[in-house]
């Protein structure tokens, strides 16, 4: 039998030479960061303003400009919002206007910005089973539930989800059963499941025309109206409520987000590749 | 078949035309498998030679512990990880979360239980006969051990082997605790799932062959190593 001293000693030995490691590491990380050391900000936002490509043309100018390290977490916008609230991202880019109301309420959140908008846009299947033609959102909502024909949602409390839950409110219907599929997932991905089983969903249009040539079981049923405006708004987490938040640099996001150099930016990207744009400015 | 060879081109063209992000993306992965396999080696193999040679109370209820943590759904690492580096948790002043160290705890939490249980097996299998005839023969303790793993190095590349299969098929806890932030923490398997749910199909098959090229590569080698035949 070998002593458990020896053993432990080993062990011990071990646990040292990993702290050592630890430590390089780290260091490794430093140096490849050590330009003029820029500081870290966690951007919460939603998967469209991500898979879109619109933050690949924003951010690199913004870290040039003012020497950040910007950390995109793409979730949904209910997710990105309880990181708002928890005080794990110190600035959120989001578009579901009545919930981005409560954080500002309970002072999670301040210095809240208009920053852009698209619209959101009904698709579904080519052969249409529900027979749904460009009449008006709520109409078309109805007409679905009534033909039984499949529906796609997100499910994962993202801004474009709590839009569809928003519809199925305002014409008192309670979305269930079989023909309701709700996915839990990003945007991308559920429209490719509604592509994939014949079922209308509620998406963005960013989103949309990015992937469009991937869905060639969909085509847009209902689109336009004031109803489907996806409004996008920034804004910083509250500093005075959580004490590790960078606000300094949260600032200057909101800022730059809003000032009119961006917004040209904003307006003009995607014309290129879509020939429209993908988000339109909206300043207030 | 034709988008699997669409993704086979463009993964061929990304490597020709030296893709500087793909490389990026392929050296992060890299070095956070190896750190983290590197941490699990460091402790599992030693802790999995004491559990398998030592007898002694509560040693049941580890070796318990550790063959459930065999199976611990990366998720479910990624989520504990996650809530330990929050700015709200124990350690969130460390501010670690979205860091390749968080993705690099992720993996060890799910590759060492699978190194030190592995590792563990191997050394209860050493016939009791044989240490005495060791002690008999009046081995140092340090030749003692170094003969045993002469005895099982088979077993123990083998654990080290299914650590790394473990840690470079991660995709859920590196994307919980890394965020997959672009040129910080985006690895070969969360930009496989980003490129999927963007459409990028061509380029995710891209990836996926980067990434099955890299382990084949890797595991080989150990494969050799384990097979090598012993030098004295």
């Amino acid at each position: 039998m070998l002593s458990k001293r020896l053993l432990a000693t080993l062990f011990v030995f071990m646990l040292l030479f990993l702290a050592a490691c630890g430590t390089t590491n780290t260091d490794q990380a430093d140096a490849k960061e050590k330009k003029a050391e820029p500081t870290d900000l966690i951007l919460a936002t939603t998967t469209s303003t991500q898979d879109s490509g619109l933050l690949n043309v924003l951010l690199p100018i913004f870290e040039e400009e003012n020497n950040v390290k910007v950390k995109t977490i793409a979730v949904g916008t209910g997710q990105a919002l309880e990181m708002g609230t928890k005080g794990e991202a110190d600035v959120l880019l989001v578009h579901a206007p009545k919930s981005e109301e409560e954080l500002v309420t309970s002072g999670d959140a301040i210095n809240r910005k208009r920053v852009m908008y698209n619209d959101f846009i009904l698709v579904g299947p080519k052969d249409n089973p529900a027979s749904v033609n460009g009449e008006d959102i709520n109409a078309a909502f109805k007409t679905i539930s009534e033909s039984k024909a499949n529906f796609v949602t997100r499910g994962d409390d993202s801004g474009t989800h709590k839009k569809e839950l928003g519809i199925w409110t305002a014409v008192n219907i309670q979305p269930a059963g079989d023909t309701y599929i709700s996915t839990g997932q990003g945007m991308g991905a559920s429209l490719q499941i509604a592509n994939e089983k014949n079922g209308y969903i509620l998406t963005d249009r960013a989103t949309w025309l990015a992937q469009e040539k991937n869905l060639t079981n969909l085509q847009i049923v209902v689109e336009g109206g004031k109803d489907l405006k996806n409004i996008y708004h920034v804004m910083q987490v509250n500093p005075e409520k959580h004490d590790m938040v960078n606000s300094k640099d949260a600032e200057k996001f909101v800022d730059f987000m809003v000032s009119s150099e961006t917004q040209d930016v904003i307006e003009s990207f995607g014309k290129k590749d879509y020939g429209q744009s993908l988000f339109f400015k909206y300043t207030e | 078949m034709e988008l699997i060879i669409d993704g086979f081109r463009k993964a061929i063209e990304m490597i020709l035309t030296g893709d500087r992000e793909i490389f990026e993306i392929t050296w992060l992965t890299l070095r956070v498998c190896f750190m983290a396999i590197f941490i699990s080696s460091l402790i599992g193999l030693p802790l999995g030679m004491l559990l398998g040679l030592t007898r002694f109370k509560g040693r049941k209820i580890i070796l318990t512990f550790i063959n459930i943590g065999m199976g611990l759904p990366p998720v479910v690492a990624g989520l504990w990880i996650s809530m330990l580096l929050w700015r709200s948790g124990p350690l969130g002043h460390l501010q670690l979360l979205y860091s390749p160290t968080a993705i690099v705890m992720a993996q060890v939490l799910v590759s060492l239980p699978i190194v030190t249980g592995l590792t563990s097996s191997a050394f209860q299998q050493i016939n009791e006969k044989m240490l005495l005839q060791i002690k008999a023969l009046g081995a140092t303790k340090i030749q003692t051990i170094l003969i045993l793993l002469k005895q099982t190095k088979i077993a123990i590349v083998a654990s080290v082997m299914a650590g790394f299969g473990r840690v470079i098929a991660e995709v859920g806890a590196a994307m919980m605790v890394g965020g997959n932030i672009q040129g910080d923490t985006r690895i070969l398997t969360t930009s496989i799932v980003m490129e999927v749910s963007k459409g990028n199909f061509d380029v995710a098959l891209a990836i996926s062959f980067i990434l099955l090229t890299v382990a084949l590569l890797i595991t080989a080698a150990l494969t050799l190593l384990q097979q090598r035949k012993r030098v004295s």
